[in-house]
């Protein structure tokens, strides 16, 4: 049974107002989670919980939010950035994210913007479609 | 000396849930400031008594080699008062548990009453995502806590894990 996306975007946006303490209208498609609505890492753990929660799914650590295994690798990343491998890796790790943007700098401090609503929405709708 | 927001065990089923209870008395000095002519136990003070049991109920189900640490609380709403004499029920369960953190679920009750919601996020800082190091030392479980589970386990009421996780 497909879910429509806009049912997605909305439980996605409850899931996000629960713990992120943010107000329904902030929650927009673009909103980086950590930019614009404040999260911090344990607020992604506390996101996977309940986002596994909300739509009966398993998230496997690092499939929605790769990090750590980017970062720690000497060949992923090359003073401060993303090397041409690092960013081939990424877009493998995260095909629900549009990561043009992010290229033209891909500074590691910066990689947390990746992490946008639209990416759990599509990323969501992928596992749910899968099943 | 640790601070110590739960008085024992009654319950205690490894890995799912934990029941504690706490005896709320006059003599805890606090009570005289919060607030003078109204004694009541802080919300603070009965989210470290959750704190406490959930963190025990965390840590046990890793038998003890994680270092578990309150990472977030994610929810806290409160009902009703809690007073001198009232003796409170803290019932926590692991709604989920993972090797880099855990979440829990828990309400404070007493007698009837409901008092307190309180769902709680903690992390064991030994798998964190940042690669920082701590001391080798569980200097999260010392020996008062582990104290308190052996009386429940004596008891009879409890399970303790079969086996190694």
């Amino acid at each position: 049974m497909a879910v429509s996306r806009d049912k997605i975007f909305q439980q996605v946006q409850g899931v996000l107002v629960d713990a992120l303490g943010v107000d329904d209208n902030e929650v927009t498609p673009q909103a980086t989670l950590m930019g614009d609505l404040g999260a911090e890492s344990i607020d992604f753990l506390d996101i996977v919980f309940r986002l596994e929660k909300t739509f009966g799914i398993k998230i496997p650590r690092e499939e929605l939010f790769p990090a750590e295994s980017l970062m720690n690798n000497p060949q992923l990343v090359s003073n401060g950035k993303l090397t041409k491998a690092g960013l081939a890796e990424l877009r493998n790790r995260i095909p629900h994210t549009d990561i043009a943007a992010f290229e033209n700098d891909p500074d590691i401090n910066k990689l947390g913007n990746l992490f946008t609503v639209n990416a759990i929405v599509n990323y969501v709708e992928r596992k749910l479609n899968a099943a | 000396m640790r601070w110590i927001w739960i008085d024992k065990f009654v319950e205690f089923h490894s890995g799912q849930s934990a029941v504690a209870v706490k005896n709320v008395t006059l003599a805890e000095e606090h009570l005289h400031d919060h607030f003078p002519g109204f004694p009541v136990m802080p919300e603070s003070l009965m989210i470290e008594s959750m704190a406490q049991t959930s963190g025990i109920l965390v840590g046990e189900a890793r038998n003890f080699k994680e270092k578990v640490i309150l990472a977030k609380i994610r929810k806290a709403v409160f009902f009703d008062y809690v007073r001198p004499g009232d003796t409170i029920k803290i019932d926590a369960k692991i709604e989920s548990i993972t090797p880099e953190a855990a979440s829990t679920t828990g309400r404070i009750t007493c007698g009837d009453k409901l008092i307190a919601e309180i769902d709680l996020m903690f992390s064991h800082i030994d798998q964190n995502l940042a690669g920082k190091e701590f001391p080798k030392e569980n200097f999260v479980f010392t020996g008062m806590f582990e104290s308190l589970l052996r009386d429940v386990l004596i008891a009879g009421a409890g399970q303790k894990s079969e086996q190694d996780r």
